[in-house]
């Protein structure tokens, strides 16, 4: 069978001493990075790809996938452990996976993110070997137009996770596009609401907002609050493991999130986001088990969940890149640059012209993923112990930690300024009772979305009737529609509320 | 008139001047058609939307009734100005005194706008992040981040 013969082929590149040393290297960076906040894999694979230069094109390119697969794994770590999801595509992972840290269980918590990873990245790196060539058959069929409806339920979505009203959220969500805003405009070349301020033509860095609003503006909160009701952990870390019921609750979110996370990842535009979303949103609207915790209060299936979608999406991204040479994200980009460096064209031909190269980092892919769980189960008792170090040693820490990471950035003392700027903004949001979640989703898909529609308006010439006279595009609407619908439902509503009343 | 909910009225505020402030933004910028879409048409678009929904937003703080009133309360005016100006004084200390100062300014400052603070443990606190920090970002990761202040490195 062709399937055999060529992940055969792959784990036989796979396997040299040298390329699983670059694997581990890749999976090891990459982990560092994610936990740090603020040093994302684009920054990190954008500052390495000069160094690629001397090495050969699988090992070069086994390396960086190691860095973005260990960095989705690193990112849900600090969004579990101090509520800074280290990658957009770990928000979700924050909501749930903080609060279970807050009650004594981040073990478990990482545990569950880890496991589900894995068992997510298995499953990736099969169907990216099985189903490459019909997945992508299945890609071409969207359009502009399917892509902004797309983004619409993705936002939707977001919504429904949002607590207290509807209307603000959608307002945060809106908020978050018109920031998205703030850049060059890509078809006309214009520059938008920068006021000649040079650094803001480029946009606002997603990492200013993620750390203004989610590290800064939260340390400003809980200094605001008396020590003692203060959102610090509890001292009883109940076992580093997840408990047999922890097991059983989690596996089934797990599945659901791995095959969620497969389909979404193969579509262009932040598969891995939309992925977790998505898989947030199914497993809020599966129905409870007696004595399961709430969303929001540290359920461990809001955590499995996104977390398999994340990793199993990050892995489907990459068979755009590899057969279509169409970049899904910023990190694909560079990967795409990075074959181009190495003077491969991506594109379908890559997989018949450079098979060692196609099914050795398709088969590292698993190595990588396997890496990842030895490296990182140990650590988890490592992890834990930050989280009992008292609250004013850790916060000039976290502190330290962004200010470096927006330094960094551009190495350039505006993004500082900028973060400095939203930690104000983020207390505001807090004070005056705002989600700032769907902000930032808003915010990451805003100029993809403005694209889409207006490319599909060009397309349709003006015809706003394209978005419900195609059928794909037409059903994510009537799904987008049915899912603020339901939300607003009376009887909904109100479990709703109660779900996300304070403690 | 009166506000019924504090936190809905301020919001709502907000959403409607920060939607009329990009709408009337987008108005500089060429609009174009709707066949032909151009820079300003999506910005302005979501403005109006959302000083639309901020309004909704604000009619609802004004009519209905909430238990307690939804009060704001007080704000924290000394972490939130300290932890935002110790961060603006890294951006500017950062480039021009190197990583050896503008850290442990950072970390003592910030350790000021807490209400545990101790001398001690601040410069504790501060002398290992730095190395620390020296140890990831410089020696392990090969930053360009400046560590001596620019006079000295010269």
């Amino acid at each position: 069978m062709d399937l055999i013969n060529n992940l055969m082929l792959g784990f036989g590149v796979a396997f040299t001493f040298q390329n699983l040393a670059y694997a581990f290297g890749g999976a090891l960076l990459g982990t560092l990075i994610g936990v740090l906040p603020g040093l994302g894999p684009v920054a990190t694979i954008a500052m390495l790809l000069p160094s690629i230069y001397a090495l050969d094109a699988t090992p070069a390119l086994i390396m960086l996938a190691g860095i973005y697969y260990g960095a989705q794994y690193g990112g849900s770590t600090t969004a579990i452990l101090i509520n800074v999801p280290g990658e957009s595509s770990s928000v979700v992972t924050a909501i749930d996976g903080y609060q279970m840290a807050r009650k004594g269980r981040a073990g478990a918590a990482l545990a569950a993110a880890g496991l589900g990873s894995f068992f997510a990245g298995c499953v990736g790196t099969i169907i990216i070997a099985a189903f490459a060539p019909p997945l992508t058959e299945l890609a071409f069929k969207f359009g502009p137009a399917e892509y902004f409806s797309l983004m619409v339920l993705g936002l939707i979505g977001a919504v429904v996770l949002a607590s207290g009203s509807l209307v603000k959220a959608i307002c945060m969500i809106l908020l978050g596009l018109l920031l998205g805003q703030i850049n060059t405009d890509v078809i006309s070349g214009v520059p938008r609401y920068s006021f000649d301020i040079p650094e803001l033509t480029d946009g606002i860095g997603f990492v200013a907002i993620a750390m203004g609003v989610f590290g800064f503006g939260e340390i400003i909160t809980n200094l605001g609050q008396p020590a003692e009701n203060r959102e610090v952990f509890t001292k009883d870390v109940k076992g580093l493991w997840p408990t047999v019921a922890d097991f059983k609750q989690a596996f089934p979110a797990v599945l659901r999130g791995t095959a969620l996370g497969s389909l979404l990842g193969v579509l262009p535009g932040g598969g891995a986001l939309l992925a977790s979303f998505a898989a947030y949103t199914v497993e809020k609207k599966m129905t409870m088990k007696p004595g399961e915790v709430p969303f929001g209060k540290g359920n461990i299936r809001g955590v499995a969940g996104p977390e398999s979608a994340n990793n199993a999406g990050a892995q489907t991204s990459f068979i755009p890149m590899l057969t279509l040479g169409i970049p899904p994200n910023a990190v694909m980009a560079l990967m795409v640059g990075a074959m181009t460096i190495k003077g491969i064209q991506p594109g379908p031909q890559v997989m018949t012209s450079n098979p060692e190269l196609f099914w050795g980092l398709i088969a590292s892919m698993w190595v990588g993923n396997a890496m990842l769980v030895v490296l990182n189960l140990p650590l988890i008792g490592i992890w834990i112990k930050l989280l009992t170090v008292p609250y004013r040693f850790l916060f000039p820490a976290i502190m330290v930690f962004c200010s470096i990471g927006l330094y960094t950035l551009n190495n350039n003392a505006f993004d500082v300024y900028m973060g400095a700027g939203f930690a104000v903004v983020g207390y505001a949001f807090y004070k005056l009772g705002c989600e700032p979640a769907p902000l930032l989703l808003g915010f990451i898909l805003g100029p993809m979305m403005e694209e889409n529609l207006r490319r599909a308006l060009l397309l349709s010439r003006g015809d706003w009737t394209t978005f419900m006279t195609r059928p794909l595009s037409a059903g994510l609407l009537i799904a987008a529609t049915l899912m603020i619908v339901v939300v607003m439902l009376p009887s909904i509503k109100k479990k709703r509320e109660v779900a996300f009343q304070e403690e | 008139m009166k506000i019924k909910s504090e936190k809905d009225f301020w919001s709502g505020l907000m959403f409607i001047l920060v939607g009329v402030a990009f709408a009337w933004g987008a108005t500089t910028y060429s609009f174009g058609s709707s066949a032909r879409p151009g820079p300003a048409y999506f910005p302005f678009g979501l403005g109006v939307l959302m000083a639309i929904l901020g309004s909704m937003v604000l009619f609802k703080a004004l009519t209905f009734e909430v238990e307690g009133g939804d009060k704001i309360g007080p704000w924290a005016w000394k972490p939130l100005i300290m932890i935002t100006a110790t961060v603006a004084i890294f951006g500017w200390t950062l480039p021009h005194l190197g990583m050896v100062v503008s850290l442990p300014i950072l970390v003592v400052v910030a350790a000021l706008a807490g209400d545990e603070f101790h001398w001690k443990d601040a410069l504790i606190n501060a002398a290992i992040l730095t190395i620390g920090s020296w140890f990831i970002f410089i020696w392990g990761l090969k930053l360009t981040i400046p560590l001596w202040p620019s006079f000295l490195a010269g």
